[in-house]
Order: structure tokens, then sequence, then C-alpha cells
């Protein structure tokens, strides 16, 4: 059993993966601080029930993504499974003949890579409907298993796979209209790193 | 050069198209030690999934680079008031 005079000594270190994952989860700032505040409570107020020695980022998580589903699920209803359109394996990587390297001796592979902000990566993780979204962010950012974001998310194992794989090309697709958008604003000027 | 990588991603053996299909779950580390080492070996003479492969990992480094977040300051000190309060309310015991 856990010791509550740990709990700060033990849990505080993930702050910012939670904080992280809250901001993709809740869109905005403020929100994301609240939650973030009322899983470390919660979790406080539970810290004796957490086996020591398991796994404490994953419980952490378990608790963030519940009381993300209960509070913001209730607030607006929207349709996840639905209205994610699958699109192909390397979806991008297909692509990139259309996005032609500017720079002479550099693959094109190179630079869109060079080129993805930011910015560019959170709205596109942003656009993803929640389902999806939050298997990506376990997955991808916080690099947690299979098996732990089953856990985490409290779904089978074969739905975070179809989740995560789904997510991760309508993801490469958002990320290559970003990619258009800019190509088209910049025109065929310098590079400009529209910051 | 536009004819050939076009031609490259086509990916048309039957193995290709399997492989490719376990793609994520090899860079996830999620397959059997059996089936990772057979998508190894055919990435050992594929070039053209090799390059496919290398591009996915590539962006998915970049996409965990970019999607960093600094937490606010206000935040960790409402979180340690928080906890600071929490130990003041319920004792050790929590008999309420």
């Amino acid at each position: 059993m856990a010791d509550k005079e740990n709990f700060s000594a033990d849990a505080m270190q993930y702050t910012e993966n939670l904080y992280s994952a809250a901001l993709r989860m809740t869109h905005n700032a403020a929100d994301a601080e609240d939650l973030v505040q009322e899983t470390f409570l919660k979790a406080y107020r539970a810290y004796e029930s957490f086996q020591e020695g398991t796994n404490l980022k994953a419980w952490l998580y378990r608790i963030l993504t519940n009381t993300y589903i209960n509070i913001y699920r209730a607030k607006k209803r929207r349709p996840d499974e639905s209205n994610l359109e699958d699109v192909e394996d390397l979806y991008l990587y297909r692509r990139l003949g259309g996005l032609e390297a500017v720079q002479a001796g550099r693959s094109a592979e190179e630079e869109v890579l060079d080129r993805i902000t930011d910015t560019d990566v959170k709205e596109a993780i942003d656009s993803l409907p929640d389902q999806f979204r939050l298997a990506v962010v376990l997955s991808d950012i916080e690099g947690f298993s299979y098996k732990e974001i089953a856990e985490i998310m409290d779904v089978p194992l074969g739905t975070v796979m179809s989740r995560l794989h789904r997510g991760r090309r309508a993801m490469q697709r958002a990320l290559l209209e970003s990619e258009l958008r800019k190509a088209a604003v910049g025109g065929r000027s310098e590079e400009g790193n529209l910051s | 050069m536009d004819a050939l990588r076009t031609s490259e991603r086509e990916f048309e053996s039957e193995e290709c198209r399997k492989v490719i299909t376990q793609l994520y779950e090899f860079l996830d580390s999620e397959l059997t030690d059996e089936r990772r080492e057979r998508v190894r070996q055919h990435l050992d003479h594929c070039g053209s999934c090799l390059e496919a492969f290398e591009f996915e990992a590539e962006l998915r480094a970049v996409i965990v680079s970019r999607a960093k977040e600094q937490v606010p300051e206000s935040l960790m000190h409402k979180l340690a008031m928080l906890i600071e309060e929490e130990e003041r309310l319920v004792p050790k015991q929590g008999s309420e």
C-alpha cells in the first residue's frame, strides 16, 4: 500500500505529462489545469489504494482519463467512432511527391519532417475525435503499451489498436493538409517557416 | 526521380503489403519476437519498405518532440497548495 505522505514525491514528477495530455483532451489551458487538479486531488485521496511497485504513471492516467470522460462527455455529446473517415496506411508518406523539396539536395521526406511545427502537431492531434485522440496521446506521446492503454481507457486491446491506427492515419492527413496550406501560402518564395 | 519515387511507393508485392500492415505494431514494439524478426528480415532486403518504416519512425519522433507542453508555474503552485490543504484537512487515518 502506498503512503499518502509520499504522494507529492512520487506523483508530482508526472505533472508535465498529465498536463500535456489534459491540454490535448480539453483543448484549452483553463480546463486542462482544472482537470489536472481534479486528477491530483482524486489520486491523493485514493493513494492508499494504489499498489506500491505497480505502474504509478498508468494509474494517474487512468484517473485523468476517467475524470475527463465524466466531466466532458456529459457536457458535449459528440459521436465518436462514426465520424472519422478511415484512410490508407502510409497516408503522408505516399503523398510526399506532392510536396516537392524546395531546397536542392534535400529529400521531400526531410523537408516535410523539418517543416512540421508544434502548432501543426497539436492541431492535428486536436482534430481527432475524443477516443482516437486519447489513444494517440497515450501511445505516441506518452509511450504506454497497448495493454496499458486498454487498462487506462477500459476497452479491449483490439479496440485500442484500431483506434490508434485509425487515429494516426487521420492525423497524418491533418498534417498533410497543414503542409499543403503552408505551401500554398508560402508559394515558391523562400522557405519561410511560418511561426 | 519522380517516376521512380511513385513506383517505389506502390509496395506491390504481397509480402510488402503484409509488412506494411504490421508497421505500427513494429514501431510500438508490440509484435511477438518471431513476427518482429520476420519484419526485420523483410526490411533487410526491401528498400522501399525500409524507407517507409524510417519515415514513420522519424515522423513519430517529430510528433513526440513537438507535442511537449510547459506546465504553468501557477498550476504547480495550485497543486502544491491542494495537497497541503488535503493534508491539513484529512487526518492521516481518514476518520470522517
